[in-house]
């Protein structure tokens, strides 16, 4: 069992955008990418060219079908990484304090050399979002790229999570959470950003925001206000031309 | 409990030894990389945020670059084949030897019959290099991979209005209100579009997706529109029905900036039937309302009438607009008489269509920009209608697509939308109308060139392909009557045609990157048998086949001589403006790929080897007098070759001091220059010149500037398309060069003048109560335009392709979770794992395209999902239509441009036993891997952490 901080200075991390996210795998594989040769040891990939590839990802899209009864059906792409709880479940169960939630950001990591690889920090993960790789033993999950975003040897504008920084659609938001001035915390105002799960009681950092309403579940109403033929005594459409004609 | 300790960490780790900038090549997009590098290896690659394309952004496939470099299913060394074709039996040999061979067969040909020579690529991204080649080997027979993926799209945009969607165009993102997409599931401009819809999504704009299926963009689309495939152009027809009749279509903009004032020939037993009046000068006359007169076009002060009926010199005439309205006014496209067939109900379309109308008229935006027209009248600002389109193959791959890609860019212009602020934008070196564009040329003389550039844009039955016989003079028909306006070729009906030795036999099939026996060629089984058949004396139908790629693909199996290829990161490449260049709404850019890498195998880029190849022939252009090698290398070219006079392939950096921009004579370190500027070069157009680009006479200063062209070439939208009213004309009899008799009919109904739809081929020719579906792929956004499957990243993504059903086909046949489906077509079947997906048209299913695999390719293990369960739906769509029992080979193409109609297909599914091994039907014996397979596991980047 290992403690969590009392509280964070500050609440680094991600606001997702469900209206926007497009389900390319951009994240996916950007955080493959750089997370493979960056942080502790690599994501690997067991079987790679065979009948079952199963490799390790920090971060992964998942689509869903939402259904009403009568009406079209709607397809949701959601992202899932670590959401960084501040209530993380998956320190408190850690047996060797190799789980840890750091005071400064509130970034929950695993300090490598001291995780066992017993998995009990991924059975307690309500969101599924720790990974054990198959070839190193040890747990792998979302660092929030905690070697990108202070990193003195990369421009300033790129010290944001690589897969943040690589979204076409601009669907990934990175800040400070704790800060209700950031910018992430204007956007989770103004949209309603959510919890996920929020009955779990992890109190995650990550927010999502929702899809807008469609426009195609709706009805359409009896007095939309669709296009009138030009009125036929003025002469219809014959009438309507002269009329522009003269006006130009 | 153990105390919350944190260990000390190092934030700030070196990331690379250096940065690396090239462009990227895992799709079409050609999005700027950061190439990190690290002890000589790729560690990571991001997107260049200085980058026009894809400003800092990167998609799955640009990150999954680092697998497909180091990819196990990478060609070592040349090789030739020794088992029989298919089994995928090589040798390895020198460049010597292969360039020996390839020149022991392509030499005597060229003497004797260039023609023997079908040279076709595929992924090609260096086409005015390779039809330059292939114009000096002087065969007739080359075209990229156009035919059969959106020559539609191109070709309906090009003959409408002188430029088209794709990366020759885009929505003004920064200022559209209302964006609606069109069969699109992804496209070369992958990157571009997800940057746009965020911005779209910013800023609150609505996104209407109108595709049978809702994965990708049509799921974040606002509002979905779920059509029933082949059925897009009546929808629209229908959407303009409802915009004509309510007085919603702009007309001052249709004057000024479209041929539908000119005056149409009416007089039915004329030769000129359906063409325009012209005056002495050969200018297209209007009727004058104020001085009710014929006058030129063009004519100052001219205010054309656009109804009425006018005699001129004694012939009955018409605005081509009267002949517009008088159509789609009909009782044909009213929402009601579309709805069933469309599966969208007329309310919807009444609905779209009036909020069309709304954002267009009613929330314009104005620009404070003053600008000149080409007539030198003077606008104090740029009036903007703020809706926008874009389509895809959806539309495209359709043999009714090219009316439809028409009907739809003739919606926008309606509606005043096209290069105007929150419309539709062309990119330089677009807009430019067909007239600038060269005409296809045929003439062959053995040992010499050909005439000109193959392939063109037709402007009356006088440019078409044929001989003196009538008969096709190119292998894949290109330009005939089966399809008069084919200009990108039609490379779905190589094999089928010089197999079939109609309309001749070929020598010698020379292809890049072209999985042409698998995933890019209809009818797959059939076409392997086609590749390795044999005649009578023992010896293959056609006799030789030289392939490259860079990979051990499905195709590599069926060539005679493999030329390899590098890898994108190994290699030289231009995305040149004389091709299809990166270039921006705002911006004329171009990029350039360089071994960031350098190659570890026995491999050259395809381009130097094509050099080579050229030298050891002679071709002119390629070899100095005294026979030597003008160009080193592919490089050498990009840097020195001139098209014209001070234009070469990079318009940037050109002259002696690299300030030229666009003109200037060859710089020898023009290459290094663009390294040093991040692998591109990008000039911004002028804020006056940036809209209205057809008719702003700064831009078209600026394009004569830099080198896009010699001359201003201002002019307008071609709504009434003249050119298809000359094939019509021939087929009614009139004119010297007529078709076929078996023609005449489908070349009159489809060469209309202005849009129409017609049911889907296949459609209207199998019985739909037995094929009563329709079945579709899509490209995932994670794989499109990429050799992925293979890659080992990617495939965890999309390893797996079941087939999607629909919630009532579903319920109806009494499918459970992991069933399977037998799928016939009226050519094939196929028994393949079944899915539901309830966000899909009823009548409609579909897959992902090219996640099967056979056997031995790619460096997989033989128990690869991609190889067993994994399947092509090619199987069930033939490179022909149904019998018409006319003894006649018609091909399942459009009939205007020759586009493959691979969404045509129509099925029948049924719900049977799984079959044995779980391994989808037809199967194939493997194919031998000369890279053998790739390694169990991979743990990329161990070494650094």
């Amino acid at each position: 069992m290992t403690t969590l901080p009392q509280s964070t200075d500050k609440k680094l991390g991600l606001v997702i955008d469900l209206d926007t996210c497009v389900g390319c795998h951009a994240c996916v594989i950007s955080c493959k990418e750089w997370n493979t040769s960056n942080y502790g040891a690599p994501l690997s990939d067991v079987d790679a060219y065979g009948g079952n590839p199963v490799g390790t990802f920090l971060n992964r899209v998942h689509s869903f079908e939402v259904k009403q009864e009568n009406k079209p059906a709607q397809v949701t792409h959601f992202p899932k990484s670590c959401l960084h709880c501040e209530d993380a479940p998956c320190v408190t169960v850690c047996p060797t304090g190799a789980s840890y939630k750091r005071t400064e950001d509130g970034i929950v990591l695993v300090n490598e050399s001291d995780c066992i690889g017993c998995g009990l920090c991924a059975w307690s993960c309500p969101y599924g979002a720790r990974e054990m790789d198959a070839l190193e033993g040890v747990m792998k999950k979302c660092t929030l790229c905690v070697d990108r975003i202070y990193n003195e040897n990369i421009p300033e504008r790129d010290r944001v999570p690589s897969c943040v920084r690589t979204c076409p659609a601009g669907a990934r938001h990175f800040g400070d959470l704790g800060d209700p001035d950031s910018d992430v915390s204007k956007l989770v105002a103004e949209r309603g950003g959510m919890d996920l799960m929020p009955e779990q009681g992890t109190k995650p950092v990550n927010k999502y925001l929702p899809p807008r309403p469609k426009a195609d579940v709706e009805e359409i109403d009896v007095l939309a206000p669709f296009l009138q033929r030009q009125d036929e005594e003025a002469g219809g459409f014959l009438g309507w031309l002269d009329r522009t004609l003269e006006k130009l | 409990m153990t105390i919350h300790q944190q260990p000390a960490l190092d934030t700030s780790p070196e990331v690379s030894d250096e940065i690396r900038r090239t462009t990227c090549y895992m799709c079409a997009c050609r999005c700027g990389i950061n190439v990190h590098m690290k002890d000589g290896k790729v560690k990571y690659i991001e997107g260049n945020k200085d980058h026009p394309v894809n400003q800092g952004v990167l998609c799955a496939k640009g990150s999954a670059g680092i697998m497909q470099h180091y990819a196990p299913s990478r060609l070592r060394a040349p090789m030739k084949r020794v088992g029989e074709r298919g089994e995928g039996k090589f040798e390895e040999i020198s460049w010597d030897e292969a360039l020996e061979i390839a020149t022991g067969w392509l030499k005597p040909i060229r003497e004797e019959a260039p023609e023997k020579l079908a040279f076709f690529t595929g992924r090609d991204q260096s086409q005015s290099f390779t039809g330059w080649w292939a114009q000096a080997y002087g065969t007739p027979n080359y075209a990229a991979h156009g035919g059969f993926c959106s020559v539609n799209m191109a070709a309906g945009g090009i003959y409408t209005m002188g430029g088209a969607f794709w990366e020759f165009g885009a929505p003004d993102w920064g200022n559209t209100k209302l964006f609606m997409i069109f069969g699109v599931a992804e496209d070369h401009d992958s990157n571009p579009i997800k940057i746009g819809l965020g911005k779209l999504k910013k800023r609150g704009a609505k996104v209407i997706g109108v595709n049978p299926i809702r994965s990708g963009y049509n799921a974040i689309a606002d509002e979905w529109v779920g059509i029933t495939p082949g059925t897009d152009g009546l929808f629209i027809l229908a959407m303009i029905h409802e915009l004509l009749k309510s007085g919603n279509v702009d007309i001052d903009y249709l004057i000024r900036y479209t041929n539908m004032p000119f005056l149409v020939n009416q007089d039915e037993s004329s030769d000129e039937f359906g063409l325009f009046l012209r005056d002495a000068d050969g200018k297209e006359l209007v009727w004058d309302r104020v001085k009710n007169a014929p006058v030129a076009w063009d004519a100052k002060g001219v205010k054309p009438a656009m109804k009425g009926e006018y005699e001129v010199n004694g012939v009955k005439s018409t605005p081509a607009f009267m002949l517009l309205a008088n159509r789609y006014l009909g009782e044909e496209y009213t929402p009601d008489a579309v709805a069933e067939r469309c599966g969208i109900p007329a309310d919807r379309i009444r609905k779209i269509a009036a909020e069309l109308a709304r954002v267009a008229f009613e929330e314009e935006i104005v620009l404070d920009r003053p600008w000149t027209d080409f007539r030198g009248e003077k606008h104090d600002k740029m009036i903007g209608r703020p809706v926008s389109f874009h389509s895809m193959r959806g539309i495209s791959a359709h043999s009714n697509g090219f009316q439809t890609a028409r009907a739809l860019h003739i919606l926008q212009i309606l509606l005043g939308s096209v290069e105007v602020p929150g419309g539709f934008r062309f990119k330089p070196p677009y807009p430019k109308p067909v007239s600038a564009h060269p005409k296809p040329h045929f003439k062959v003389t053995p040992g010499k060139p050909l005439d000109g550039p193959h392939l063109g844009y037709p402007q009356g039955p006088e440019d078409l392909g044929l001989d003196e016989n009538g008969k096709a003079i190119r292998i894949d028909k290109a330009f005939t009557w089966e399809n008069p306006m084919s200009p990108h070729g039609l490379m779905h009906m190589v094999i089928s045609n010089a197999h079939a030795g109609d309309p001749y036999k070929i020598d010698t099939l020379f292809m890049f990157m072209a999985n042409m026996s698998w995933n890019s060629t209809m009818n797959t089984s059939q076409v392997m048998d086609m590749l390795r058949d044999k005649d009578e004396n023992g010896e293959y139908v056609i006799p030789h086949i030289i392939y490259s790629d860079s990979y051990s693909s499905e195709m590599v199996a069926f060539a005679d001589l493999i030329l390899p290829d590098t890898t994108y990161l190994e290699r030289h490449d231009c995305i040149s403006l004389l091709d299809r260049p990166i270039c921006e709404a705002d911006a004329v850019a171009d990029s350039i790929r360089w071994p960031v890498v350098e190659p570890d195998r026995d491999v050259q880029g395809f381009q130097t080897t094509l050099l080579q190849l050229g030298v050891k022939l002679g071709l002119p252009g390629m070899v100095n007098e005294d026979g030597s090698a003008k160009y080193k290398d592919y490089a050498d070219y990009i840097q020195m070759h001139e098209r014209r006079p001070g234009v070469g392939p990079l318009a940037g950096f050109r002259g002696k001091d690299g300030k030229g921009k666009g003109r200037g004579e060859p710089n020898p370190n023009q290459i290094q220059a663009y390294i040093d500027n991040g692998g591109f070069w990008i000039d911004h157009i002028p804020e006056d010149s940036a809209y209205y680009k057809p008719w702003n006479a700064g831009y078209q200063e600026w394009a004569v500037e830099r080198g896009i062209f010699d001359s201003p070439q201002p002019y307008v939208f071609t709504v009434y398309q003249e050119i298809m009213q000359k094939f019509r004309l021939a087929a009614e009899g009139k004119g010297d060069i007529q078709p076929p008799e078996h023609l005449r009919e489908q070349v009159r109904m489809a060469m209309d003048p202005l849009p129409i739809w017609y049911e889907p081929f296949e459609q209207s020719l199998v019985d739909n109560d037995e094929f009563p579906i329709h079945a579709l792929t899509q490209r995932p956004m994670a794989m499109y335009h990429s050799w992925g499957t293979q890659n080992a990243w990617l495939r965890q993504i999309h390893g797996h392709n079941p087939l999607y059903v629909p919630t009532e086909v579903w319920e109806k046949h009494g499918f459970k979770d992991g069933d399977w489906a037998r799928v016939t077509s009226h050519h094939g079947e196929i028994t393949v794992p079944v899915a539901l997906m309830e966000a899909l048209n009823s009548k409609t299913i579909w897959t992902w395209n090219a996640i099967g695999k056979r056997k031995g390719a790619w460096a997989l293990q033989n128990n690869a999902p991609e190889t067993t369960k994994g399947f092509l739906l090619n199987h069930l769509i033939h490179e022909l239509l149904p019998s018409k029992g006319d003894g006649m080979r018609w091909n399942n193409s459009d009939p205007v441009t020759g586009q493959a109609a691979w969404f045509d297909l129509r099925v029948k599914i049924e719900r049977v036993d799984p079959p044995p091994n779980l391994q989808s039907e037809p199967t194939f014996a493997p194919q031998e891997s000369p890279v053998g397979q790739g390694p169990a596991n991979v743990e990329y980047g161990k070494e650094w952490t």
